[in-house]
């Protein structure tokens, strides 16, 4: 392309024509299915005008609802991602055994691996627990936002920005092939030369400071803005779960990013702190790492146990069992979350002492757990159990998730784990927690919370089969691997020599594409319930019944979530609102003082996205180029002190009396 | 069927919204988020300061911070830290009196403090460059180094926001949005300079006297 | 899921008498498969097997919660549902303190009880401890010398060295039958775990450090063992055969790895060190002197400093000047695949020249066979994975082994 090769580095980097694998069929595929999926969405919102609003009222927008909504379709996007790589590995286990080799070579197979566990765990996972909460607790709160609303809309930009490197990756160079968290000397610059751990490091990294920035946001809102009248013994205990989460986020994120960057700086500058030679250790980035990765399993399952609370309780039309011991449950996880990351590699040789420590202390939080699921039994107990979605979802959750609660706490015998770890024992192990547990919750949350975000249901019949498809998909893909597990049969295969381990692979596989129906009913689900919206509408704000503060507002609910600020006297402070015979007042209305949009929250992802990129391709003056423009960007906008404004009296009444009407309508 | 927290029956309706207000509430919460942040920037050091803990014996048969550190000249880098600190004092103090001028003065000294600091480390890292010690010389030097110059990156940080903040009470004198801007980067000039006394006595102190 | 029809006595596991559990597992389905081998449930090794107990033991006493805790919310779920008029409705009951006592103490006595198996399991079972049994009955006999394996996982293969016999075989290990093998495991360049499933539980393989595992076999067979770490593009092809000889067998196996022509020479390991995958098994009837402390000290080439020696200097006080910079020098260890131009496990592009997802594969890795061209994958006589053959062992001579360092004639890279 350049005769000067000197130039082209300069101006290219590492990058050659050559890293696009324009030779690859699959990815060809994909590529063309991703452009014409991306070239229908962009012809969509030509066709409807809807750039203008789209700039105005989404990307640009501060409002905690709007984001939270974004951070769900985000996650769901990276879902069908995450999702597509685990159908490659299930297609490629059930047939590369013995002569046959399968479709994807080593070095592709090992990319989809490393792939897929990142983007479940950081880009859908992690988005659709930040999404509820950002969506629900301002709401149950009763606050109007979050306490840094610039800082929200940030984050969630610098979290897409992450995930807009991995997808990049797909298309230009490769991915890391070095398991989903870089366990080192593999992903030293020595063994792993090419850019798929950098993609790695940048798209963590950037996508971290928004997570940790999110943290630190919604802590400062549960802290500082809650109704009056709501003390911590009364907070809904969705909040007190996502109170939780977003400590766990502020005190463990920073440990990721630190390792990383140490990781980053062995790559890039040629330090030594996790190689082999002169005098590096990598069993310090094993410790590190882990030290983050335990308290993230708790981050991710913990919201999703407040989810389950909120429908449990809503749907028994019942008060929840035991707030007082889910609350010292969750605060009990919370502690105990940085006390167990030894138990990720027992085998590492640690001593007895050291491993019967760790196992014991991970024993321990199933208590608190095995706690929170009496209490969701007994609040099902005497209670008036209407068997909607989302309830359905509980009841599955439940029953999946002590299997692998059950399994969890087995793994955590380290003899029992030296047999176990790395098998797919375990790889069953954790999908049977993260699917029946975290990803059950959000499906459960998302379609709890749907009416309140958009004013219409979800269709019932489509939810049902959805729900039909993935827990049987769930069964039927993961229970062979506990079997293939007890047989020895290790994880992370690209190929195997027994023929007789087939029929467990082909039976996953099945299993995967029950999970696929799952996710195409979902879509229907949503296709139908958009279609159908004015027959599934609901006018009074409050579909299920409602307990907490967020359904006493009108759905979805104004840009400033409440007229008045509520006053609370109870932890169901809605439901004792509803029971006493509240007023909801009519008159008095006074101007809301809310803050301004912005667009600096994703210029800014933007330049880390170029920097990120510029990073891993060592495109220097690009680098150099985007983080000046980031300290510009970032200072001018510390320039503008008129970052708010007072929505009027009067439009604040038109908007109430609208919900007046709707009231009497319903 | 009441609940023991609610009122019992009869009793008047109790209030359920807050007629009377004044605007958004968010106030005081910027100076809890920005003390989660010091929290976490500072598991960011006792990840580094662990690192060190675990490296920092690992010399790859190479220099020593026997051999490598020179005790008085770090004394002197640590002292304009520590007189940079009492100089923001100084500049907050005069804030709390209104004072545009002078807190820009004694804000321009605490910045040529932090200056003086950065540059002085700088010099000492040109000669452990030449002394044949650069980051990739051994475990040692990698933690050691980064350690060190994490926690002048944030010196620096603090300088181009301290500059920033001049021109902005300079602009916009000294009103409550920049007051709490000079609150928060107070919070975070004290906490470089507790850090710095951790970076000393465990990098320096203990490396030198061990 | 796995159901088990026989709940099992504790203080036999934890005395190690848990001959009476066998694995009754209660899946037709499983039977009906037939073929299935649940080598980890049904292993040959007394380790492996109080492993397996505790695994039943755990998972027993586990159910004990379990089981009612599925139970019960399927059955208020079904009870309490809200078309069944008859069921109690107490909307306002939410808390009983005689409930939250035992909901809180049930699981604690389970994790108690499993606290304390643990604790004993953990210690009697830590692979770093020699033996004091060979299987539930027998206690070793005093003055038995255990069987030293030093085993190194390599790209993509394994080493071990029989110190005691002077003989190196790849991808293959043998141990007599009821005597304690004590392993000494190390890698060359990234993590792997030394995994024989049916023989006793995994241990990481690193750099520059040694784990260890003690161990025993009692009985006859040929089984499986490989990495179960993930450890770079040619991951799934690194396995190795564990055989368990009679101690005729073993000797003769002996005699047949001693009369084979390889010597691992430091050329011989140097060339093996390089990467390739699914070596044939072979044997070396002697290698260099000190050959295991150089691959632990990652000081494989006679210029190299070896680990130990820079502890040394390190705590003499470190080195400085011109001694400094060739000691640095002399302690490049891990760019040295670069060096030579060979592709390190897991690279791409820039380095090879190959494609980043292309078919191509990177120099030193054995040519991948075309897609869907089966004769360029057949493999020799290789067992498989996973499968407890329970025949007779063929030991050295079985067909498909090696003689003396060189492939075997029936192996691929035709």
């Amino acid at each position: 392309m350049f005769a000067n090769m000197d130039l082209q580095q300069l101006l290219f980097g590492r990058f050659t024509i050559e890293q696009i694998p324009y030779h690859e069929p699959i990815l060809q595929a994909t590529f063309a299915g991703v452009a014409v999926v991306g070239l229908a969405v962009l012809g969509v919102i030509t066709y409807y005008r809807f750039w203008g609003p789209m700039w105005r009222d989404w990307i640009t927008s501060i409002d905690h609802k709007k984001i939270g909504i974004m951070y769900c379709i985000f996650a769901a996007v990276m879902l069908l991602r995450g999702f597509a790589d685990a159908i490659l590995m299930r297609s490629q286990q059930a047939v590369a055994f013995g002569n046959e080799q399968g479709f994807l070579p080593p070095h592709h197979y090992d990319q989809i691996f490393t792939a897929h566990g990142m983007i479940m765990i950081f880009f859908v996972a992690m988005p659709f627990v930040t999404g509820l909460m950002n969506f629900a607790v301002p709401l149950q709160i009763g606050a109007r936002d979050v306490a840094f609303p610039f800082l929200n809309n940030f984050s969630f930009w610098m979290t897409v920005a992450g995930g807009m490197l991995v997808m990049v990756s797909l298309f230009v160079g490769e991915f890391s092939r070095a398991t989903w968290l870089a366990y080192p000397p593999l992903s030293e610059a020595s063994m792993s030369p090419g850019v798929g751990v950098d993609y790695y490091i940048w798209a963590l990294q950037i996508a971290g400071i928004g997570t940790l920035l999110s943290g630190i946001n919604l802590v400062a809102t549960i802290v500082k803005m809650r109704a009056p009248g709501m003390t911590m013994m009364k907070l809904p205990i969705f909040v007190w779960s996502s109170l939780c989460t977003n400590i766990l986020i502020v005190a463990a994120f920073p440990i990721l990013t630190a390792v990383l960057a140490m990781l980053s700086l062995d790559r890039y500058v040629g330090t030594h702190f996790f190689t082999n030679d002169l005098g590096g250790n990598a069993m310090l980035y094993f410790n590190l790492i882990w030290i983050w990765g335990h308290p993230e399993v708790y981050i991710l399952i913990l919201p999703a146990f407040g989810v389950f609370s909120e429908i449990t309780s809503t749907f028994c039309g019942k008060r929840l069992f035991g707030y007082t011991s889910m609350v010292y449950a969750l605060v009990v996880i919370t502690i105990l979350a940085y006390l167990v990351w030894l138990h990720h590699f027992f085998t590492m040789g640690s001593g007895a002492d050291v491993n019967s420590f760790f196992g014991i202390t991970t024993m321990i939080i199933s208590i608190p757990t095995g706690a929170k699921i009496f209490n969701w039994m007994f609040t099902m107990y005497r209670g008036r159990i209407r068997f909607e979605v989302p309830m359905m979802w509980v009841v599955a959750f439940i029953v999946t998730f002590v299997i692998g609660g059950m399994t969890g706490v087995l793994l955590a015998v380290p003899p029992a784990d030296f047999v176990l770890h790395n098998s797919l024992f375990l790889i069953a192990h954790f999908h049977n927690v993260i699917i029946g547990g975290v990803l059950f919750g959000m499906f459960a949350g998302v379609t709890f919370w749907f009416p309140k975000a958009f004013g219409f249901k979800l269709d019932e019949f489509w939810g049902k089969v959805a729900l039909v498809f993935w827990v049987t998909g769930f069964y039927v893909a993961f229970m062979p691997l506990y079997v293939l597990g007890l047989m020895g049969v290790t994880r992370r295969m690209q190929h195997f020599d027994d023929p007789s381990l087939q029929i467990w692979f082909v039976i996953a596989a099945i299993g995967a594409a029950l999970i696929a129906c799952g996710i195409g009913s979902q879509i229907v689900m949503f296709v139908v319930s958009i279609r159908n919206r004015d027959k599934l509408r609901d006018l009074t704000g409050d579909p299920w019944g409602g307990r907490t503060l967020e359904w006493s507002t009108s759905s979805p609910p104004p840009d400033y979530n409440f007229a008045f600020t509520p006053v609370v006297h109870d932890s169901d402070a809605w439901w004792d609102m509803k029971n006493r015979g509240f007023a909801r007042p009519m008159t008095g209305y006074k101007p809301i003082h809310m803050p301004k949009n912005t667009a600096t929250g994703a210029i800014l992802a933007a330049l880390n996205f170029a920097f990120g990129i510029a990073m891993i391709w060592y495109v220097w003056w690009l680098a150099a180029l985007s983080f000046l423009a980031i300290f510009v960007v970032a200072i001018a906008h510390t320039f503008n002190y008129k970052r708010d404004y007072y929505i009027p009296a009067d439009t604040v009444s038109r908007t109430e009396g609208q919900r007046t009407r709707e009231l009497e309508m319903a | 069927m009441m609940h023991a927290d609610t009122a019992p029956p009869g009793a008047a309706a109790p209030v359920f919204y807050q007629t009377d207000e004044e605007g958004h509430h968010s106030e005081g919460s910027t100076m809890l988020g920005f003390w989660l942040y010091l929290m976490s920037d500072c598991l960011i050091f006792a990840t580094l300061f662990a690192t060190y803990g675990v490296l920092g014996r690992s010399y790859a048969a190479g220099p020593t911070p026997k051999e490598l550190f020179d005790l008085p000249g770090i004394a002197v880098n640590t002292a304009m830290l520590l007189f940079s600190s009492i100089t923001y004092g100084f500049a907050m103090l005069e804030m709390d009196r209104d004072r545009v001028k002078q807190t820009q003065i004694w804000l321009a000294v605490t910045g040529l403090f932090g200056a003086a600091f950065v540059a002085l480390e700088i010099r000492e890292f040109v000669h452990l460059f030449h002394e044949g010690a650069p980051p990739w010389r051994s475990a040692f030097l990698s933690s050691f180094y980064t350690l060190v110059s994490t926690h002048g990156l944030h010196v620096s940080m603090g300088i181009l926001w301290l500059i920033v903040l001049m021109v902005q009470v300079g602009k916009h004198g000294l009103i409550v949005e920049n007051k709490r801007r000079l609150m928060c980067l107070s919070m975070f000039w004290h906490f470089l300079d507790l850090i710095w006394i951790g970076v000393f006595t465990v990098v320096y102190l203990m490396g030198v006297l061990e | 899921m796995i159901v088990t029809t026989h709940r099992t006595d504790r203080t036999d596991i934890v005395r190690g008498r848990g001959r009476r559990l066998l694995p009754l597992l209660a899946l037709p389905l499983l039977t009906m498969l037939g073929g299935c081998n649940f080598v980890v449930l049904h292993p040959a090794g007394y380790v492996a097997e109080q492993q397996r107990n505790l695994v039943l033991a755990a998972t027993g006493l586990m159910l004990l919660i379990i089981v009612p805790v599925i139970a019960f919310t399927l059955i208020f779920a079904w009870r309490y549902r809200a078309t069944n008029e008859d069921a109690v409705y107490d909307p306002e009951w939410h808390h009983s303190t005689q409930l939250e006592v035992l909901i809180w103490t049930a699981p604690l006595m389970i994790i108690i009880a499993l606290g304390a198996l643990t604790w004993i399991g953990t210690h009697t079972l830590d692979p770093f401890r020699p033996l004091s049994k060979l299987d539930a009955k027998r206690d070793v006999p005093a003055g038995t010398q255990p069987l030293e394996i030093e085993a190194v996982a390599m790209d993509w293969k394994w080493l071990f060295l029989y110190p005691q016999y002077g003989i190196a075989t790849v991808n293959e290990v043998a141990a007599p039958v009821d005597r304690p093998i004590r392993f000494k495991i190390t890698a060359t360049d990234v993590m792997n775990t030394f995994y024989v499933p049916t023989l006793a539980g995994m241990v990481y393989a690193m750099p520059g450090m040694q784990t260890q595992l003690h161990a025993v076999i009692n009985r006859e067979g040929a089984w499986e063992g490989r990495s179960a770490h993930y450890s770079g593009a040619g991951f799934s092809n690194m396995f190795f055969k564990f055989h368990g000889l009679t101690n005729d067998g073993f000797d003769q196996w002996v005699a047949k790895a001693k009369s084979s022509s390889g010597e691992l020479s430091q050329e011989a390991y140097l060339k093996l060190e390089e990467p390739s995958e699914a070596e044939p098994a072979r044997y070396y009837k002697s290698y260099m002197q000190g050959l295991y402390d150089r691959i632990i000290g990652m000081c494989p080439r006679p210029e190299q400093m070896c680990v130990g020696e820079m502890m040394k200097i390190d705590a003499r006080g470190g080195a400085s000047g011109a001694e400094a910079a060739a000691n640095y020098d002399r302690l490049q260890y891990d760019n040295r695949m670069v060096d030579r131009g060979n592709e390190a496990p897991g690279a791409t592009g820039p380095a090879s020249g190959t494609g980043p997802h292309g078919q191509t594969q990177p120099q030193g890795m054995r040519p991948r066979p075309d897609m869907g061209n089966p004769d360029s994958r057949a493999k020799g006589e290789s067992a498989l994975p996973g499968q407890e053959k329970g025949r007779d062992v063929k030991g050295p001579d079985s067909k498909g082994q090696s003689e003396g360092g060189q492939i075997a004639p029936k192996q691929l890279n035709e």
